[in-house]
């Protein structure tokens, strides 16, 4: 059986599936035999993972194995344990590993701590009360069992280094006592007193000292010692010596010991071995923090080693150069990096390399068109593999022309990056990153210099989206980009024809299967039917980096709801307090029903709606009750869903705003968006991934593109600043004319300079990352201004039927509107009417609205403005819907109504 | 930290594997074809040290066997470099005089060396005599444990009889 079990072990271990077999090592393990038991033990850390089924039936074979007499077999079980124990079955041998500790066998104590070392890897709370027998270890009479306590105190001082500076002393007296050979002869290896543990000491002691200045003093003399008695002669001695220096750069500093380590430096680089040129590279990286100067005397060793065919050696001078990397010398090394990552075919590394090319330019750039260069470089060889972020900073850093107040430089800057992207989309095969960066800049300012003319860029625009066909989002940014081309058109009073290429490609993407090329489609065409000053004020030219301020609290409502609650009406309850109050079976029913309806998505985009709709009567309802508001306001406010700073709008309507947004933040809450408190359009586009459009979204999403480029925009004042200092500053290259021919001549304080700005810089990035939803649709206000008003106009026309159609037609004498988007208005009746249901549902779910009055309310004003349409409709299928459900209609007025009416 | 041993022949044969941290039987026969295809074509002066995944491979050749341990990025090469030199010295005193086929008739052998030197990807036991004493020790109470079950079984078998 033996030999069999060995030869499964030969079999998986060429690769070859065993799994049949592994229950016989199972069995084997709980023979008596020492020499079948070993073997079986020796098969099963080889065949199983921690995660294995069989694991179960191996538990219980190590608790009786531990308890064994016989240390070999103690050690066998010990050998499986490391391995094959996991996080759940540590408890079961914990307190025998813990008894084993004391065990007079010294290998047995070795390994015992060995496995508690991996139980503090795999949870370091199994153990952490186990921390002390550590330290006991740490005095044991044999220098193994210490040495192998070295490596579990190496992760616990890792994780915290403050609780264990009390141990700073011991270490140093034992590596003195190491050095001076104190320990058994058996212990050398190549002459050297045990180097392993003397290594293993060294990093302990650079973790302790590292930045603590009593530590490190302790530790000088030993280290200085150490420098001096390592032979460079053997590999070991060099082994010690390297991890001196990484020790001597990680303590706090002491100009002696730098010096020696400066020695070993130039040693290292001088010497012929590959090997010890690789150490060196990567001592003088470690090195270059504190001391700087010292890699000025080995420039010509780096060179030789970026030249040299080795790889590996190549990569880790690359590593060290982006270390060094400044102001003065960015350019070189990153061209150097480009062509190296040009050279190679691993993706792992290009990846790196692309990402450290794109962090250097980005901190150093020297000038502007360098940068946008650069960047194309990078996003041509590497585009793939970019980070999609670096794009967006790219878009970011053109509009907002790196934070310089010359404009002129600006838009040259922006007319050079047009050209270049022009010449460059004539390339074959671009990666889809750069496509999108290029769509972009094409759209924003591929018509702003007057160079080209509108026709062409699209032209070219259209035959990027033609040529990339299977890339969606190529696709949608290309669109976008012609409706910004035609708008800015429009917006000059230029007359538009459109080419007729993109002509099919628009009735193609009308018929796209994708909802998002279809809208960005239908919103191209509505853009291109509405007259100049519509257009301007919905894509204004150049506004990709204006501020949009939020008032995420909503405070402008106080007054509102203030006046409410004089009024008479509960103030808001959460949503969470509201549950607990409802005791009424039928309305736990709605809820429950809701509640469903939120844990399955099938009607994923009716849900965002019904607030939509849902806000609508009510709002209108109470601004008639409370304010004769002219009519005109109330389709917008209650259709665009954001609030819009209208030049020309009176009090009652902002009144009437800031109303709606106290509503919408009631609902929002209500119906656990999966974005809580942000308002519907950011919910609808998130589920609205299939959907059709609404009015608020259509109305979003035709300026979505320059959100985009938008996203950043609340620390807008911030980023200037720091674009400001990172591109700004040194790219004044005082620098350079200071010390400006030696390019690999580090100053440590430019070096310095840079590390927190980097850091802000990621900060910063992170914050703009997740701000895009909000702002996306908080961004509308500012790009919105009254104009746009018209459109939902149109569409609430759209939603009266012929019925109503006809008072409304004379209201706004503006037939024409019913006829010149009925796509869009089609889509708002459907969804309107697929709202109806869940409205009146929420409705009488949480505030079992009085039915009567309700209907009552709206049929006077539907009397008084006839324009509004949807309200009696509305009532009238809620009235419906809310007999069908079968909740009777009290008289009273529940919570939720009273506030929001007023 | 040591993330697996790897003894590869120069034919990119296996000749032993051990695995401290987990990878699937998948991911363990992709990760040798490439370290194999990575590490037997360099060239015999470059330096013994392989990037690969963001982990350090630190290689050596012995005879026609290549010895590779993957490492973390901030460990000591050089010191894992010794303690490869360190296994095959060990292996060579208990061999005597170790060649590629002693490993492949006695691997477990091999194993149960290495799993006195390495524990849990971590250097367990840095003196030689140690080592070999506990393996020696092993062995012998295997043969006497041997002896005794054929006595046993010589027992039961005249018993039988």
């Amino acid at each position: 059986m033996k030999e069999y079990i060995i030869r499964l072990v030969y079999v998986e271990m060429l690769g070859h599936d065993a799994s049949f077999g592994y229950i016989h090592a199972v069995k084997m393990i709980h023979d008596d035999s020492l020499l079948v038991k070993r073997t079986g033990y020796l098969a099963v850390t080889l065949f199983l993972n921690e995660d294995h089924d069989l694991i179960i039936l191996i538990v219980n074979t190590i608790q009786k194995d531990l308890k064994s007499d016989n240390y070999l077999v103690v050690c066998a079980a010990l050998n499986a344990v490391c391995k094959l124990i996991n996080e759940e079955t540590i408890p079961a041998v914990l307190p025998q590993i813990v008894e084993l500790l004391a065990h007079p066998k010294e290998a047995v104590r070795k390994k015992a701590i060995m496995a508690l070392h991996r139980f503090y890897q795999k949870s370091s709370s199994s153990v952490s009360h186990l921390v002390s027998n550590f330290r006991k270890r740490l005095c044991d009479n044999d220098p193994g069992v210490m040495g192998a306590t070295l490596c579990p105190l190496f992760d616990l001082i890792t994780n915290d280094v403050n609780s264990y500076k009390d141990l700073v002393i011991s270490f140093v007296s034992i590596l003195k006592q190491v050095a001076e050979r104190r320990l058994p002869k058996a212990y050398d290896y190549h002459q050297m007193p045990a180097p392993f543990i003397q290594i293993k000491l060294l990093k302990i002691l650079a973790l302790l000292g590292s930045s603590d200045k009593q530590a490190s003093e302790n530790m000088y003399t030993v280290v200085g010692d150490i420098f001096r008695k390592c032979d460079s002669s053997s590999n070991i001695g060099n082994a010690v010596l390297y991890e001196c220096i990484c020790c001597v750069s990680s303590i706090y500093p002491n100009h002696k010991l730098l010096e020696s380590a400066a020695d070993a430096i130039s040693r290292f680089l001088k010497s012929d071995s590959h090997n010890l040129k690789y150490m060196g590279i990567d001592a003088l990286g470690r090195l270059i923090k504190i001391s700087p100067e010292i890699a000025e005397q080995h420039q010509l060793a780096v060179i030789d080693c970026l030249e040299d065919p080795d790889d590996t050696l190549k990569r880790k001078t690359f590593e060290l150069l982006y270390k060094m990397t400044k102001s003065t010398n960015v350019e070189v090394i990153v061209d150097r990096m480009i062509d190296y990552m040009n050279s190679i075919n691993d993706n792992h590394y290009k990846t790196e390399i692309a990402s450290r090319c794109v962090e250097l330019a980005e901190q150093f750039a020297p000038s502007n068109q360098w940068f946008i260069q650069t960047m194309n470089k990078v996003f041509e060889h590497a585009g793939d593999l970019v980070n999609i972020k670096v794009a967006h900073n790219l878009m970011r850093l053109i509009a907002e022309g790196f934070g310089e107040d010359d404009d002129t430089a600006d838009s040259q800057l922006r007319s050079s990056a047009v050209e270049s992207y022009l010449h460059i989309l004539g390339e074959p095969k671009l990666p889809s990153v750069f496509l999108q960066v290029i769509c972009w800049v094409l759209g924003e300012y591929g018509t702003a210099d007057g160079k080209y003319s509108a026709s062409y860029i699209t032209g070219k625009l259209c035959d990027v989206a033609e040529a990339y066909s299977n890339d969606e989002t190529v696709k949608a940014y290309a669109v976008t980009a012609l409706m910004k081309i035609y708008a800015f058109e429009i917006a000059a009073g230029r007359k538009v024809d459109m080419l007729p290429e993109c002509h099919s490609l628009m009735e193609e993407f009308l018929a796209s299967h994708s909802t998002d090329l279809q809208q960005r489609a239908y919103e191209l065409q509505a853009v291109i039917g509405l007259d100049a000053h519509a257009v301007e004020s919905i894509l204004p030219s150049d506004a990709s980096c204006e501020d949009i301020e939020v008032d995420k609290a909503l405070s402008f409502l106080n007054d509102y709801i203030q006046e409410s609650i004089e009024k008479g009406a509960q103030p808001y309850i959460p949503e969470s307090e509201r549950t607990g109050m409802l005791n009424i079976s039928n309305f736990r029913n709605q809820d429950h029903h809701e509640a469903s309806s939120h844990g399955l998505r099938f009607e994923a985009y009716e849900l965002p709606k019904q607030t939509v709709q849902a806000r609508i009567p009510p709002a209108s309802l109470a601004s008639t009750e409370l304010v004769p508001v002219p009519e005109a306001m109330y389709p917008r406010e209650s259709y665009q869903t954001t609030t819009v700073p209208s030049v020309s709008s009176d009090a009652a309507s902002t009144e009437l705003k800031l109303r709606l947004d106290g509503v919408q933040k009631r609902w929002g809450r209500q119906t656990h968006f999966p974005s809580t408190s942000t308002s519907n359009s950011t919910s609808l586009k998130t589920v609205n991934g299939i959907t059709q459009v609404d009015g608020s979204n259509t109305a979003n999403s035709r300026t979505r593109e320059t959100y985009d480029s938008r996203k950043q925009v609340e620390i807008s004042p911030e980023k200037q600043k720091l674009a400001a200092s990172l591109f700004g500053g040194p790219s004044k290259t005082e620098k350079k004319s200071a010390t400006g021919h030696k390019s690999s001549k580090p100053s440590s304080h430019m070096v310095k300079s840079h590390a927190p700005k980097s850091s802000m810089e990621v900060a910063s990035e992170k914050t703009s990352v997740q701000q895009p939803p909000d702002l996306l649709d908080f961004g509308e206000p500012t790009v919105k201004s009254t104009a746009p008003s018209l459109d939902p106009f149109k569409d609430l026309e759209g939603l009266l039927e012929p019925t109503t159609q006809v008072s409304s037609a004379v209201n706004h004498s503006s037939t024409a509107a019913v006829t010149k988007s009925p796509d869009i208005m089609g889509l708002y009746t459907e969804t309107t009417a697929g709202a109806h249901h869940k409205d009146s549902d929420i409705l009488s779910g949480l505030s079992k609205p009085p039915m009567t009055n309700m209907v009552g309310g709206t049929t006077t004003m539907q009397v008084a403005q006839s324009s509004k349409g949807p309200n009696l409709k509305d009532s009238l299928e809620k009235d419906a819907l809310v007999r069908q459900i079968g909740v009777t209609p009290s008289s009273q007025n529940p919570n939720l109504f009273k506030d929001i009416l007023g | 930290m040591i993330h697996f041993v790897l003894l590869i022949s120069r034919q990119g044969k296996v000749r032993l594997t051990k695995w401290y941290s987990p990878y699937s039987q998948k991911e363990r026969t992709k990760v040798i074809r490439e370290l194999s295809g990575l590490i037997l074509t360099r060239g015999p002066k470059l330096c013994n040290f392989v990037e690969w995944r963001g982990l350090r491979v630190v290689y050596k050749r012995y005879a026609s066997l290549y010895f590779c341990m993957c490492i973390d990025e901030d460990d000591n090469e050089l010191e894992i470099l010794e303690i490869i030199h360190h296994y095959v010295e060990v292996l060579d005193r208990y061999f005597g005089s170790v060649c590629e086929l002693d490993l492949i008739y006695n691997f477990h052998k091999a194993y149960f060396i290495l799993d006195e030197l390495l524990i849990a990807g971590e250097l367990q036991e840095p003196s030689k005599r140690t080592v070999t004493r506990l393996v020696a020790a092993q062995d012998s109470l295997v043969e006497t444990a041997k002896e005794q079950t054929s006595s046993i079984t010589n027992i039961i078998a005249q018993a039988a009889k």
